[in-house]
């Protein structure tokens, strides 16, 4: 176990290292001079070379990428070219609510997702098996920023119930959570479903059954717990979607996280931003993903990793 | 089989889109701000006085073109990375999985970002950010089912009569590859309308004034609470597009594969 999580860790070095070539590369892509683009169209020359020497832009690009590894190691991601503040300070400010976000949506759509797929598991073919099972594939076929609009119009504008926009309470974050979580739900439900589905299978479920273990036990007691491990890793990934969707979400409730940042980023072509922010989140997901799967091996004491 | 229904009729009313739809597009009457549903404009009119019916008719011309290009760009691409991949093994394996691994960890629609926020946007970049979006999933797919193949004794056969490697690849293992590779490309038909229309609404993606859905939507903001309906018909179109492709991709793998039938 110990080995696997170290060796896991170290796998971790390489797709690190290429998230920041392609964070550091971005500003390469773009078209033109990136000392012109960082200091803007009408930049005399004096500024210009400023900008070069600042940056270390006249030095060959694969001392560059070392140099922005050594500053990123150690937090420093330049300066914003809009607010003059550093993108450390500002990714401080907007990750911790985007993370906020995100964690309550997948604990949302866990909980729902999990319930239905157990339902719908256990009454398979019935009537709310279909339901479940349509209501699913609904679930991750809406477009989420439509589906933001049509909450913020029933449940803010018609009925009153929640604010439609802003922070500070808790209140401000449940419709944002619910609709961001909408397509998570539905992909923990399916693969609740399924997962419980095959565990109901196994012959250790027919002994309990023909032991005369009551349903609500074999399936609370003796199946969910199994079933449960598949479902883990949907968790993580799924945490991690949410972190892409929140960019949406935080656009249609107006909502001060990393995905605003990064939108705001690019229309103002403020690249140390938007390096940034796409370091950080990416950085972020990968290591959720290392949790998931170190929780996964952890769980499942039939799979030995060597 | 009632996603291959919902998409072919996607298909036919973005094809007839100039027959069918009732006015221009992108003329509207200032006269004619913000019509609730009528029978001359069934479905409203938007801030500009334009059709909303007929820019959605529209807008599945473009929802197609997006679609189809960067879906068979992924194809394309993924299949070419995920064949060597799978196919050779060894660093051009460590090396294509590595980079693969490297796209997947900019979640969702961040990639996408990522592209647009160095290339620009406009049609043409959302449909190179959507398709290298797709292009590590369809790579993995294909490496996947090379892998499999690649040991089944119908290929050692043939290798063991003389056939060379891309005869090897072109007449055993890609059209044995096909089952996974139709059901991937139904279903990331639709993740692919999301991730463009996501990159419209955010304003990063086709422009005003065309009539593409996530910048209709994008308009239709404003003007929520007093004319809810330009946003309405935009996401539903969204929904239902992207609802037949799931439909259809679900109902492919359970025809061409029945192992993953239940």
């Amino acid at each position: 176990m110990v080995v696997y999580v170290l060796r896991r860790i170290l796998l971790l070095v390489p797709v690190l290292i290429g998230v920041s070539l392609v964070s550091f590369g971005l500003l390469q892509l773009v078209p033109g001079d990136p000392a012109l683009i960082l200091a803007g169209e009408e930049a005399s020359e004096e500024v210009l070379n400023r900008i070069r020497q600042e940056y270390g832009l006249n030095r060959p690009l694969p001392v560059q990428f070392l140099a922005y590894l050594r500053h990123a190691a150690v937090g420093d991601l330049g300066i914003s070219i809009q607010s003059r503040q550093p993108v450390a300070t500002l990714l401080a400010q907007r990750v911790p609510f985007t993370l906020k976000l995100a964690f309550l949506a997948i604990l949302i759509s866990a909980t729902l997702g999990v319930v239905a797929g157990i339902v719908a598991a256990t009454r398979r073919n019935s009537a709310l098996d279909m339901a479940a099972l349509l209501g699913s594939l609904v679930g991750i076929s809406l477009p989420i920023f439509w589906l933001g609009l049509l909450a913020i119009l029933v449940f803010s504008v018609k009925l009153r119930w929640l604010p439609s926009g802003g922070t500070g309470t808790l209140a401000h974050l449940i419709l944002p959570a619910l609709v961001l979580g909408a397509a998570s739900s539905a992909v923990i439900a399916r693969t609740t479903r399924a997962s419980m589905l095959e565990v109901l299978r196994q012959d250790y479920v027919r002994t309990a059954r023909a032991k005369g273990v009551s349903d609500r036990l074999v399936v609370y007691r003796h199946a969910l717990g199994n079933a449960m491990i598949p479902i883990l890793t949907v968790f993580g990934l799924e945490f991690g979607y949410n972190l892409g969707g929140a960019v949406l979400t935080e656009t249609v409730f107006s909502l001060p996280g990393v995905g605003r940042l990064i939108v705001e980023g690019i229309f103002a072509r403020d690249y140390p931003v938007v390096q940034g922010a796409l370091l950080i989140v990416a950085t972020t997901f990968v290591l959720v993903n290392l949790l998931t799967d170190v929780a996964y091996a952890y769980f499942d004491p039939r799979i030995h990793y060597n | 089989m009632s996603g291959g229904l919902v998409v072919a009729l996607f298909v036919a009313l973005a094809a007839l889109a100039p027959v069918l739809a009732p006015y221009e597009p992108l003329r509207g009457r200032l006269d004619e701000r913000l019509l609730p549903p009528s029978t001359g404009h069934w479905f409203g009119t938007d801030e500009l006085g334009r059709d909303v019916l007929s820019r959605v008719l529209y807008g599945a011309r473009i929802s197609l073109q997006i679609q189809v290009a960067a879906v068979g760009l992924a194809l394309v691409l993924g299949t070419a990375l995920g064949v060597v991949a799978g196919y050779v093994g060894r660093w051009p394996d460590m090396l294509i999985m590595r980079i693969v691994d490297i796209m997947m960890a900019f979640p969702g629609i961040f990639l996408a970002l990522a592209i647009i926020a160095a290339l620009g946007t406009g049609l043409g970049n959302v449909i190179i950010a959507s398709a290298i979006f797709l292009v590590p999933q369809f790579a993995r797919v294909i490496r996947g089912s090379v892998l499999t193949l690649k040991e089944k004794e119908f290929v050692e056969a043939a290798r063991a009569l003389g056939e060379g490697d891309v005869s090897i690849i072109v007449r055993y293992l890609l059209p044995n590859s096909l089952a996974p590779i139709i059901v991937q490309t139904s279903l990331r038909m639709a993740t692919v309308l999301l991730t463009a229309s996501g990159l419209s609404f955010l304003g990063l993606g086709v422009q005003p004034p065309s009539p593409e859905w996530g910048a209709m939507l994008s308009n239709a903001r404003a003007y929520m609470i007093t004319a809810p309906h330009v946003a309405t018909v935009p996401g539903l179109a969204i929904m239902l597009v992207v609802l037949g492709f799931n439909l259809l991709g679900d109902g492919l793998r359970d025809a061409l594969d029945p192992r993953l039938r239940e």
